[in-house]
């Protein structure tokens, strides 16, 4: 019988979740839910989509309804900061000074948005999307005739761009790579959401980046790129990349390496102490390494590994790692990651919009792209997980099931 | 407002109150019902909001888009009957539907 304190710090999508599975886990002792902002734990992915175009708000996005918390004897301490995690005393001291001990925490701060020291960055109107605070200031400052200039061609930016443009807005995406998407997929994905978006009308700037913001009266007027050229702008989003909320963490002296380091249990070097979510650097049973991996099916598959560690209960099987991302009609899905790489083979032809990325190593399928693609991806998902052998010639061939794929 | 009625893999019945526009699988989640886990959070990429539809009820919920068809594809106990429930949107024809969890969404 699990009866101990447990302490979560961080009310996101990973903290929320180790709340509920503690309990369903069968975990009866008390549980404390700290969160820094003060909203119950929310999606953040509709952040850049529903949110931004009007279809959902705080309710919606919940994980679960206030009800929850009270049914399940999970107590909600909202805008409330941590200060200190004292792991010798099994403590954790909040801002004031108020101490919460714990049996065991499970640290789920997340990552925040990475700032660029840009002069003229702290202007009004230069934005960053973390929060559903961030997404109502964004949202307010997106309309038809606007122009938003978005720093960043990765999810964030991307998916922005899409939904500013269903809003009527003019976008222009700055990115400092020869291609978008540069860190977290290959070519021919960039190559095709690039020809999609600019067929929205979106305006890339390749190879470029921004050397300063300028403005008037406090409001940006401009982004002036580094070759001198000034992109006119309105609003400015900054989408380059995130940084993991580890700073509680090192300064308790767990082993932190850009994202606080956890073992397949989701625990830290302290036995007392897990760490779950974007703030994490976790291993990956399938491709053997440490990654800091920042998607809700990570968040997801730590927070049920703390609370199996705790309970006893069974823990989830290893997922293969997984992504979707939203953009105007184009529903793209990511199985596993690109390492040891050999090539490509590509199912479907990109300019139908129905297509599949996969990266090969050999005859094995290390991930996969899939946009417009279920049945790639999702069989795509069972092939990288199994690290089963497949016939390229089947593979490329759409009119062959993906369940006939393996060889 | 429409009445759904979650039928848990071990029998129990949970009927709630869910209002249109929300679809079936919102209608679990925000009344706590168990048994839907809906990781994605309604995106159709997950298929762990997996329901089976009362034979009843089958034709007036419609039938799954290609898109969930080929989700579903690769769901675990597939059945004639199955859908994801992110996908069924509420209306008041749906008054006094009733979904069936599988045992595991994983």
């Amino acid at each position: 019988m699990s009866t101990g304190r447990v302490v979560i710090l961080g009310a996101g999508h990973a903290g929320g979740s180790a709340a509920a599975f503690l309990r369903q886990y069968g975990h009866t002792g008390p549980i404390t839910l700290v969160g820094e902002e003060p909203l119950l734990p929310y999606q953040r992915p509709p952040l850049s989509k529903a949110w931004l175009k009007g279809e959902a708000g705080e309710e919606e996005l919940q994980l679960r309804p206030a009800s929850f918390y009270a049914e399940n004897d999970i107590a909600v301490r909202l805008g409330v900061r941590a200060t200190r995690i004292d792991r010798r005393a099994r403590q954790l001291v909040l801002e004031g000074g108020e101490i919460l001990p714990y049996d065991a925490l499970i640290i789920a701060t997340g990552a925040r948005p990475r700032r660029l020291a840009l002069p003229g960055g702290e202007m009004a109107r230069t934005l960053e999307l973390r929060t559903a605070a961030d997404a109502e200031m964004l949202k307010a400052g997106i309309a038809p005739g606007k122009r938003l200039a978005i720093v960043g061609g990765g999810y964030v930016g991307l998916e922005v761009a899409a939904s500013a443009r269903a809003l009527g807005a003019e976008v222009v995406v700055i990115e400092r790579e020869p291609r978008i998407l540069a860190r977290v997929a290959g070519p021919v994905l960039s190559e095709f959401f690039t020809g999609h978006h600019r067929k929205h009308g979106v305006q890339f700037e390749l190879n470029a980046f921004v050397e300063a913001l300028e403005g008037e009266g406090g409001q940006v007027k401009a982004a002036r790129l580094n070759d001198g050229r000034r992109i006119p702008c309105d609003l400015v989003l900054i989408g380059v990349g995130a940084l993991p909320n580890q700073e509680l963490a090192a300064e308790a002296d767990l082993p932190c390496e850009d994202g606080v380091v956890v073992d397949e249990e989701a625990r830290t070097a302290d036995p007392a102490v897990f760490a779950i979510g974007d703030v994490t650097r976790r291993p990956l049973p399938l491709y053997r390494r440490l990654f800091r991996l920042e998607s809700v099916p990570s968040a997801l598959e730590q927070a049920k590994q703390a609370a199996a560690a705790i309970t006893g209960h069974r823990p989830p099987p290893p997922e293969v790692p997984w992504f979707w991302s939203d953009q105007y009609d184009l529903k793209l899905q990511i199985a596993g990651l690109p390492f040891e790489v050999d090539d490509v083979v590509v199912r479907g032809d990109p300019a139908t919009a129905r297509f599949a990325v996969f990266h090969m190593k050999g005859d094995v399928i290390q991930a996969v792209e899939a946009v417009n693609s279920p049945a790639e991806f999702m069989g795509g998902k069972l092939l990288i997980g199994a690290k089963k052998a497949v016939s390229r010639e089947r593979l490329a061939d759409p009119a062959v099931s993906m369940k006939e794929v393996g060889n | 407002m429409p009445k759904i009625t979650y039928i848990e893999f071990d029998g129990t019945e949970h009927t709630v109150d869910v209002r249109n526009g929300l679809t079936v699988m919102e209608g679990a989640i925000k009344n706590n019902v168990p048994g839907i886990d809906a990781d994605c959070g309604g995106a159709c990429a997950c298929a762990t909001c997996h329901v089976y539809v009362d034979e009843a009820w089958r034709e007036k919920t419609g039938t799954a888009s290609a898109m969930e068809e080929s989700m579903l594809d690769f769901a675990q106990n597939v059945q004639p009957n199955s859908r994801l429930s992110c996908q069924i949107k509420v209306t008041d024809q749906l008054d006094g539907l009733i979904v069936r969890m599988p045992e595991e969404q994983h």
